[in-house]
């Protein structure tokens, strides 16, 4: 028995499969979707409070998120409960999971916490970025433990 | 919105905790098809209980995420399981498990870019499915090893019928493994750590 054949792409930038537009007009939110789940992303917006197109901090999945303040009593309700979460440091994926909010709205919350100094980011240490063989060592010994 | 209340969102449970002297993270990718065993693998081997993080996605807003605010676009929702190993008291590592299609991998920035390396998981019975993956870990430079996940029903070839079904390059490792066994899905991770710390040592000494 042959296995199927792979072919190697081409480096011509490839369209992704062509989808089938699936716009409804705004005042039919409940129109049944069998597909995924749907939600109006409009409320994404409101609940970051965030200028659309505004700045954000460059948080990766794995940055860690330690809060270094108590809530302020000027703090939204969403602010409240990440700097609650994060007194000892956790991933914004954990975040993310634990707030069940997407990742791209608490990348934006935090990037206001990061503004007013109310948390610190512990960045990734990266593909890129890495110096030594130690680190993969050090991966290697733990996974050893498991 | 599912958004709670302060009160009852539980947050992690103390044994989830990191400890305070956690300084840096890494991530390992763990890629491949719907229904290839990704959430079994980051299952077994995770500390934590597996956790998803979710992003939303608007039909027509593909490659464009600053359209939040207009109102007659269909959200989806695209979900990614991961799971965490302590390594030190200053390093963790996070295993993602990534939808196989790649239209879903910008939404998570940096996913790939950053990671250590990648695990393509692959089902024998549904080999093509994971063509796509392989060719865009082979486009951004990602080091990735091949697992096998041995399903019972699934044919069997040999390890050399694969690499050359998947147009592998001779020194990109494959192996087999059982998701569902932690001490398989970690030998499998170490499979990738011995691999990265290979290519290290060749860059090293040239």
């Amino acid at each position: 028995m042959t296995p199927p054949q792979r072919r190697r792409r081409y480096p011509v930038k490839q369209e992704p499969p062509a989808e089938p537009l699936r716009e409804r007009p705004a005042d039919t939110e409940d129109a049944d979707g069998n597909e995924g789940k749907r939600k109006n992303p409009e409320r994404l917006y409101v609940i970051t409070g965030a200028v659309q197109g505004g700045d954000r901090a460059s948080l990766d999945l794995v940055t860690l998120i330690v809060a270094r303040a108590e809530p302020p009593p000027s703090a939204s309700p969403e602010q409240s409960v990440l700097l609650r979460l994060c007194k000892d440091p956790l991933s914004v994926a954990e975040l993310s999971a634990y707030l069940n909010l997407p990742f791209s709205v608490v990348t934006v919350l935090l990037t206001e916490l990061l503004t007013a100094e109310l948390v610190q980011a512990r960045y990734p240490i990266i593909r890129e970025s890495l110096a030594d063989r130690s680190l993969l060592e050090a991966v290697m010994h733990g996974l050893q433990k498991l | 919105m599912d958004f709670k209340s302060s009160d009852t969102i539980p947050g992690p449970r103390t044994e989830d905790r990191l400890p305070s002297s956690t300084q840096a993270a890494v991530k390992i990718v763990v890629v491949g098809g719907f229904g290839v065993g990704k959430t079994t693998m980051v299952g077994s081997v995770s500390e934590i209980r597996p956790l998803t993080t979710e992003e939303t996605m608007t039909q027509a807003g593909i490659g464009v995420d600053d359209n939040y605010g207009s109102d007659s676009k269909t959200a989806t929702t695209v979900a990614m399981d991961f799971g965490r190993i302590s390594i030190t008291d200053q390093l963790v590592l996070y295993l993602f498990g990534t939808p196989g299609q790649e239209r879903f991998w910008f939404l998570w920035n940096g996913l790939f870019e950053g990671a250590l390396g990648a695990v393509v998981l692959i089902d024998t019975r549904r080999l093509e499915v994971s063509f796509d993956v392989i060719g865009r870990l082979e486009e951004c430079g990602v080091p990735f090893v091949i697992a096998v996940n041995a399903f019972p029903d699934a044919p069997r070839y040999p390890i050399e019928d694969l690499r050359s079904a998947l147009d592998l390059a001779p020194d990109i490792p494959i192996v087999e493994c059982d998701a569902r066994r932690r001490a398989s899905s970690r030998d499998t991770l170490m499979t990738l750590m011995r691999f990265l710390h290979s290519i290290k040592m060749t860059k090293a000494s040239v």
